[in-house]
C-alpha cells in the first residue's frame, strides 16, 4: 500500500555571515520500505537516529531531499501542499505528547471537529454525530466533548489525539511514541486501544518508539534504524529471537526485564551515536565499536540484503557473525 | 531505630497548601535504606516519589510545602529537626541526589569544571586549584574520556549521556553515604541508560553507598534493587526484597502493574491485562483504601488510613479485604 524507496531527508547546516549552506544532517539517508494494508511496522532506535523524521517525511509533514513514496501507486513525493490536502484524508498521524499537540484553547468537540471543518465535509448536525461516534470508538463518554484538553489525564488526552487522528477515515497512520509519555497501567489501555481499532478499520501502522517491548507486542514487522539508515528488518518474533546484526543485539541485551531472576549479560555499546553532519566514511556502527575491519567498508555497498526469506539486514562484515556475512557475500 | 539502617522514614506526612485546602501529597509513607543497599521507590506520576525523596532533603517548594508529621532519621540523626545550616552540609555532601533532567540540573553559562569545582569548593573548602584537580579526577572515575578537555565545556557541548555522568559527578563529589536518584535514567536511550545504571552499580560497591533509586520503569527496579517500596496515591501500599515482590506480590495494585507491562514473551497483538479507571486527585478520595476507588469497589469509608504492617520477615503490606492477599 504504502512504498518508500531510497528515502533521503536532508537539512541543511548554515553558517557564516550570509548563511550559506555549509554541510547537511542527514537525517534519512536512503531508506526504503514497505507497509501492507492493516500491517503494523516497528520503527526503533536511539534518540536521534532519524525515526520521527522519516515519520514525518512519510505523511509529507516535512519534503524528502530525494528519493520517492507511493501511496496506493500514486507518488506522493514531490507533490505540491495543495495537491496533497485531498490525500491527506488517508493518512493522518498521533503524536507523543498530547499535552502540547492539542490547542488548549479548543474544546474537544473542536479539536475532533476540526479536520471535518478544513476539509469541507458533514452539514453541523452531521459533523455533531460523527465526533459523539468517534469519542465512543475511542472510550470517552459524550460528556467530553464540550470540556478542555487539559481537564483531562495524559492517557484520556492521547484518546483525544487518536480520536482527532481517526476522524477522516485515514487508512495509515504515523503513531510517533504514542504512549511513551504515559504510565505504565495507562500505556497499556492505549496499545489495547490502537490494536482493537486496527481490527475494526483495517489501518495500518508505523508505530515509532524507543521501548523495544511495547514496539513488539504491536508490531508485525519490525524495522530497526541506526544514524538514518535502517540496518535489520525482519518479522517481530524473528528480530526478537534470532538478530542478526550487532546494533540490534546491543539494543535488546539493553532493554531491563521485569524479573529479579533473570540475570543477562548486556552488552554495554561504548560512546554515542556519531553525528549525523558528519556520519563515518564506511560502517556508522563499525565504526562506533572500533571494528578491526572498519576501513574494508568504505565504499562499501552496505544495503540490506535478504538472509532468510523476509529478514533482510545490512550487509556489513563489521556487524554481522562471520558465517552470516560468507553467507551475504 | 535499627543499626543497620542508613536512613528511616516513619509515617511521614507531607502536603501541599492548594486551592482546594491542605492536601497530603505524601500520607504516613514508612520505608528504610539498610548500608550498602538498593531500594527502588516505585509508582506512577503523582504518587509522591519524588515529594518523598524532596522531604528528606527538604527541597519542598516553599512556602506551600510542609511536612506535618512523621519522623526521619539518617545515620540516627533526627533530620526533620536539623538546623538549615546543618541541611546545607547534608545535601550534596552525605545524601548526593541525581535528578532525572540534566539539562535543567547543570547551569548553562558556567562551564562543567567550574561546576563539578564548586561542590568541592563549598563541601570541602578546598583551594580553587585543588578543586579543580578533584573534579577533573572525579569526571575521570565517571569514564568520562578526555576529563581535562570536558571541564572546560558547557553542558550544551555534551550529549545527554555524558551530562548525565556529569551530574552524577557532582552527586558523588563528597563521597556521600546515600544517593538519592531520581528517575536518573528516563529521559535516555536504552543503551545509553544500560551503561549509566552498570556505572551506578559500580560506583556503589567501590564506595559502599546507598542508593534511593525512584522510577516507573519496573525493569529498571527488577534489574538495579535490592529492595521495592511501592507507593498509590500518597501512601506504601506494599514493601519487600525485590525478588519476593515480583514473586508472590501481595496487593492488588503491585500485581495490576506487574501484569500491564508487555514484556519481549506476551504474543503480540495480545490484549494486555489494564487498571481500570484512572487515579483520582488528592482531594477527592473517600475511601480509606485508594486502590479500591480507583476499581469502584465498596468499602467502609471510615477516614482512617488502613493499617500497614509487617506480614512476612521484610513484607510489609496495607491491609485491606479486597486488595491484599493474606
Amino acid at each position: 500500500m504504502l512504498k518508500a524507496d531510497d528515502l533521503r531527508v536532508h537539512f541543511p547546516v548554515r553558517s557564516g555571515l550570509f548563511l550559506r549552506q555549509t554541510g547537511a544532517v542527514k537525517a534519512v539517508d536512503g531508506v526504503s520500505l514497505e507497509l501492507a494494508g492493516g500491517e503494523t511496522l516497528g520503527l526503533v532506535g536511539e534518540s536521534g537516529c532519524g525515526k520521527s523524521t522519516l515519520g514525518k517525511a512519510l505523511v509529507r509533514l516535512l519534503k524528502p531531499t530525494s528519493g520517492s513514496i507511493h501511496f496506493e501507486g500514486r507518488d506522493m513525493s514531490h507533490i505540491g501542499q495543495r495537491a496533497l490536502r485531498p490525500l491527506r484524508r488517508d493518512f493522518q498521524m498521533i503524536f507523543q505528547d498530547p499535552a502540547e499537540s492539542l490547542d488548549a484553547r479548543m474544546s474537544v468537540r473542536s479539536l475532533i471537529e476540526e479536520p471535518f471543518r478544513i476539509h469541507g465535509m458533514g452539514s453541523r448536525a452531521e459533523r455533531k454525530k460523527w465526533v459523539d461516534e468517534l469519542l465512543d470508538t475511542v472510550g470517552l463518554s459524550a460528556a467530553s466533548a464540550e470540556r478542555y484538553s487539559f481537564e483531562f489525564s495524559g492517557g484520556q488526552r492521547q484518546r483525544i489525539g487518536i480520536a482527532r487522528a481517526l476522524a477522516l477515515k485515514p487508512k495509515w497512520l504515523v503513531c510517533d511514541e504514542p504512549v511513551s509519555a504515559l504510565d505504565v497501567s495507562v500505556q497499556s489501555q492505549i496499545l489495547n486501544l490502537l490494536v482493537d481499532l486496527q481490527k475494526e478499520f483495517g489501518l495500518s501502522y508505523l508505530f515509532i518508539a524507543h521501548d523495544l517491548s511495547v514496539v513488539k507486542h504491536i508490531s508485525d514487522r519490525v524495522a530497526v534504524m541506526y544514524l538514518g539508515k535502517i540496518v535489520e528488518l525482519a518479522d517481530s518474533e524473528t528480530i526478537y529471537r534470532n538478530p542478526k546484526h550487532a546494533y540490534t543485539k546491543a539494543l535488546l541485551s539493553a532493554v531491563p526485564v521485569a524479573d529479579p531472576k533473570v540475570k543477562r549479560k548486556k552488552i554495554l555499546l561504548e560512546g554515542d551515536v556519531p553525528s549525523p553532519i558528519d556520519p563515518p566514511e564506511g560502517s556508522a556502527f563499525g565504526h562506533r565499536l572500533n571494528h578491526p575491519r572498519y576501513d574494508e567498508t568504505i565504499g562499501m555497498d552496505l544495503s540490506l540484503k535478504e538472509i532468510e526469506p523476509g529478514h533482510w539486514v545490512a550487509a556489513d562484515p563489521c556487524c554481522l557473525e562471520p558465517e552470516d556475512w560468507k553467507r551475504l557475500s | 531505630m535499627s543499626e543497620e539502617n542508613l536512613l528511616e522514614v516513619d509515617r511521614l506526612i507531607t502536603s501541599f497548601e492548594t486551592e482546594r485546602g491542605l492536601l497530603r501529597a505524601v500520607d504516613q509513607v514508612s520505608f528504610s535504606i539498610p548500608y550498602g543497599k538498593t531500594v527502588g521507590i516505585v509508582g506512577e506520576s503523582g504518587c509522591g516519589k519524588s515529594v518523598t525523596a524532596m522531604s528528606i532533603m527538604r527541597l519542598l517548594p516553599q512556602p506551600s510545602g510542609k511536612v506535618l508529621g512523621g519522623e526521619i532519621h539518617f545515620k540516627g540523626e533526627d533530620l526533620l529537626h536539623a538546623s538549615d545550616k546543618r541541611m546545607r552540609e547534608v545535601r550534596g555532601g552525605e545524601i548526593g541526589v541525581i535528578f532525572q533532567e540534566p539539562m535543567i540540573a547543570l547551569n548553562p553559562v558556567h562551564r562543567i569544571g567550574r561546576q563539578v569545582a564548586e561542590v568541592f569548593r563549598v563541601h570541602k573548602k578546598m583551594s580553587k586549584k585543588d578543586a579543580w584537580d578533584a573534579a577533573t579526577e572525579m569526571l575521570a572515575l565517571l569514564r568520562i574520556p578526555a576529563p581535562e578537555k570536558r571541564m572546560m565545556d558547557y553542558p550544551h557541548h555534551l550529549s545527554g549521556g555524558m551530562r548525565q555522568r556529569v551530574v552524577i559527578a557532582l552527586a558523588l563529589a563528597c563521597r556521600p553515604d546515600l544517593i538519592v536518584a531520581d528517575e536518573p535514567t528516563t529521559a535516555l536511550d536504552v543503551t545509553v541508560q544500560a551503561q549509566i545504571l552498570d556505572l551506578l552499580g559500580q560506583l556503589q560497591s567501590e564506595m559502599d553507598m546507598s542508593v534511593m533509586l525512584i522510577t516507573h520503569d519496573l525493569g529498571v527496579i527488577a534489574e538495579t534493587c535490592d529492595e521495592v517500596v511501592v507507593m498509590y496515591a500518597g501512601r506504601v501500599v506494599e514493601s519487600a526484597p525485590v525478588e519476593e515482590l515480583f514473586g508472590s506480590p501481595l496487593h492488588a495494585y503491585t500485581k495490576a502493574l506487574l501484569r500491564s507491562i508487555p514484556t519481549l514473551d506476551t504474543p503480540p497483538k495480545s490484549v494486555l491485562p489494564t487498571i481500570p479507571g484512572t487515579v483520582a486527585a488528592l482531594a477527592d478520595y473517600t475511601h480509606d483504601c485508594r486502590f479500591c476507588q480507583r476499581l469502584g469497589k465498596k468499602t467502609v469509608t471510615t477516614r482512617e488510613r488502613p493499617e500497614f504492617k509487617e506480614v512476612q520477615p521484610g513484607h510489609r503490606l496495607e491491609i485491606c479485604k479486597e486488595c491484599s492477599d493474606l
